[in-house]
């Protein structure tokens, strides 16, 4: 048996909906902040076992669906550079800017490779000299360490055809933000599993006194999450939010500070632009002066220009949790996987995503759950 | 490389070069009488029955991986798809268009490949075709085949006949094919127990429908899309939903790990030697033992069941208790970002 094995199964996570479903003494909105939370718990199909007085509602942690159409629209433009291969990851491609997607440059003639990993995109560049590579370094915490690593690797080897675009961003910061919108309703939050693993349980306690809110840091699996749940509901009860940690086997309470120092090596913290939210102080991830050849931006002149939003796109009240995706007038006609309008449609990871390809395009099952609270 | 190790423009110029490459490569593999004529076309033999047509372009990448190559793809491929009406392969057409500069032992290799599968298979190839196109025109090598079956007047399978009360089974494991394929375009070392699963189902379906003729209403192989497309495809035109359990669908430890790896669903990944079979309840652990017994089909599981729905919803129970629906691949799979 696989060790993960054990977090699927019945046996474990019966009883957790159980005292979940015990516990429950009144509704409760919990958000959970990861996108990876977001796909688990459509694919375990884990709501359908939950009590309907609990809202589960998705919060601004796929790293695709934040990037805002300007950086999009700085990743197509290098794409169209002649020289230029971009090499991304692969939920990326399907994006829209404000003009197409990197998929729509491909088909143009433009060269667009997936990669895995940074290091992927690195080799791509030493194998082919007379190209620029670039590495469109989107993501939270969980990849910046490897963009870090990965840039320190370039330096080392001297290699002078590879450049990113930073488009990172950081949790805290954007969480900061979003809870200080006083139209945010929520009791809990299910503080990503990942980004724990770096940054430590502790950078949520700050969250949780301020504004006096529940969090449990939890795991992917389906036990994880329901164990997450039911420590987020406890609290609720208790009155007394806290952070715990119901992801020990990853999560220290320090973090990795190992990672973080490769971070902070590489990048320093920026504002940056939020798609949906706006312009968020210090959370975004900029190349330090000293890395500042890598920076594709400057390196290609290209400009960060202001793009608008697609128009009648609501992503920016779906990451905020304000609205559900079978609610968006666009959701399942104008926009579906195959053809999205809105960031939040187009990573797997997705909230409207996740939505459409696990309950199907009217999302008939949570749009019921939530009008019921 | 050197000019004669290679397949230039004249290989595809109809003229000596062309010949010899024939004569000298395809027809020391291919030994069908029918194509050793060099006819402009293969005229066949008499057959009592209704004829199943079906073809398909094979533009893989990697050529060769774990578990086999693009010619065993192509001979494969066809021969599932008349199978998959109930159909008894006789004929292949094999077209080829190479990008010239195209390695001729590579070549060599598929073609050997091509006639080792059609004669484990039974199957000839009895046309073809060569096309060589400039350098930059295609990539390396894409291959077509065409097939050529004979279905009983007696026999009626079609994705249209799932009916309510109705049992779902799979010949074997799931997205083996499709994991080996985006691993290996990954750069992802894989386990040594992952491969691709092409080979050929005809005898499968053969045995199953001399046994069991009546009772089997629908048979599809899960390539593109992968199961759950399937699924959807069958319950849309039968008007009907079907239900399988997670539990029940058998896929290898190592494949699962690579599709978390990769953040790939296995039930949207390609399938290149695996049957759903949807047949009466009544006789589904008859069909599940039948299947066993076969080589083909010795994973063979039972998954699920066809239910009431008229909007051809599918759906899946979760190993947790869970259910979730699920809807048609849209697009081409996506690898996750971490």
């Amino acid at each position: 048996m696989k060790e993960t094995d054990a977090f699927r199964s019945r046996e474990i996570t019966a009883p957790l909906v159980d005292e979940i479903t015990r516990s429950l003494v009144r509704p409760v909105r919990i958000m959970e902040v990861c996108g990876t939370h977001t796909m688990s718990i459509f694919r375990h199909g884990i709501r359908s076992l939950l009590p309907e007085s609990i809202a589960l509602l998705s919060g601004p942690g796929c790293p695709v669906c934040v990037t805002p159409a300007s950086h999009i629209d700085a990743f197509i433009a290098a794409a169209r550079l002649p020289q230029v291969t971009i090499a991304t990851f692969g939920d990326l491609i399907r994006v829209p800017g404000s003009d197409g997607s990197l998929a729509t440059a491909r088909a143009n003639g433009a060269r667009v490779e997936i990669v895995y990993s940074p290091m992927d995109a690195l080799t791509l560049a030493q194998n082919e000299p007379e190209r620029t590579v670039l590495f469109p370094a989107i993501g939270f915490e969980t990849t910046a360490p490897t963009i870090a690593a990965t840039i320190l690797q370039a330096e080392r080897m001297g290699i002078t055809n590879f450049l990113i675009i930073a488009a990172g961003k950081t949790m805290p910061q954007a969480l900061e933000a979003l809870l200080a919108d006083p139209e945010l309703q929520v009791d809990g939050l299910l503080c990503p599993g990942h980004v724990s693993a770096i940054i430590g349980s502790e950078a949520y306690r700050p969250l949780a006194e301020k504004y006096r809110l529940a969090c449990a840091v939890a795991g992917f699996e389906p036990a994880d999450i329901l164990a997450g749940l039911l420590a987020l509901i406890r609290q609720v009860n208790e009155g007394a939010p806290r952070v715990d940690n119901c992801y020990t086997r990853a999560v220290g309470v320090e973090g990795n500070a190992k990672a973080r120092a490769l971070m902070d090596e590489v990048f320093a913290p920026a504002d940056s632009e939020w798609r949906g939210l706006g312009t968020i102080p210090g959370s975004g991830l900029v190349l330090r002066e000293k890395y500042s050849r890598f920076d594709g931006l400057r390196q290609l002149g290209i400009p960060l220009q202001p793009a608008k939003e697609p128009k009648g796109c609501r992503c920016g009240d779906i990451l905020k949790g304000r609205l559900l995706p079978p609610d968006c007038p666009l959701y399942g006609s104008a926009c579906t996987p195959l053809q999205p309008v809105g960031p939040c449609m187009v990573s797997n990871e997705g909230t409207c995503a996740a939505y459409y390809r696990y309950s199907g395009q009217k999302g008939r099952q949570q749009t019921n759950r939530l009008n019921n609270l | 490389m050197k000019a004669d190790s290679i397949v230039s423009l004249d290989h595809g110029s109809g003229g000596l070069a062309s010949q010899n490459l024939i004569s000298g490569l395809f027809l020391k593999y291919l030994t069908c009488p029918q194509l050793r004529d060099l006819e402009d076309c293969a005229v066949l033999g008499e057959y009592a029955g209704r004829i199943a047509f079906s073809t398909d372009s094979y533009v893989v990448d990697p050529l060769f991986f774990p578990g086999g190559d693009i010619g065993e793809l192509a001979v494969h491929g066809t021969i599932n798809d008349l199978a998959m009406r109930g159909a008894r392969p006789i004929a292949l057409s094999l077209a080829l268009i190479i990008e010239e500069g195209f390695p001729l032992a590579d070549l060599e290799r598929v073609i050997a490949s091509v006639a080792r599968c059609c004669e484990a298979a039974g199957v000839a190839v009895v046309t073809g075709d060569t096309k060589v196109v400039p350098r930059g025109k295609a990539d390396r090598l894409f291959v077509n085949t065409t097939g050529i079956g004979i279905a009983s007047h007696r026999i009626e399978i079609s994705g249209k006949r799932a009916r309510v009360g109705d049992a779902v089974l799979i010949s074997g494991t799931l997205a083996d094919h499709g994991i080996t394929i985006m691993s290996c375009q990954a750069g992802i070392a894989i386990g040594g127990d992952i491969a691709s699963d092409t080979q050929p189902l005809h005898r499968l379906v053969a045995a199953l429908l001399e046994e069991e003729d009546g009772a089997v209403h629908v048979l599809r192989d899960p390539t593109r899309g992968g199961l759950a497309t399937t699924l959807c495809e069958i319950a849309r035109s039968s008007k009907v939903g079907i239900t399988i359990e997670e539990e029940l669908l058998p896929i290898r430890p190592a494949v699962n790990t690579a599709c978390e790896l990769i953040g790939l669903d296995p039930l949207y990944l390609a399938n290149e030697g695996k049957c759903l079979i949807i047949c009466d309840q009544a006789r589904a652990e008859a069909v599940l033992q039948l299947l066993r017994r076969m080589p083909e089909g010795r994973e063979a599981a039972l998954i699920g069941r066809v239910v009431e729905n008229r909007e051809g919803r599918v759906s899946l129970t979760t190993r947790i208790g869970g259910s979730r629906l699920l809807e048609p691949l849209t697009g081409q799979p996506l690898p996750r970002i971490c």
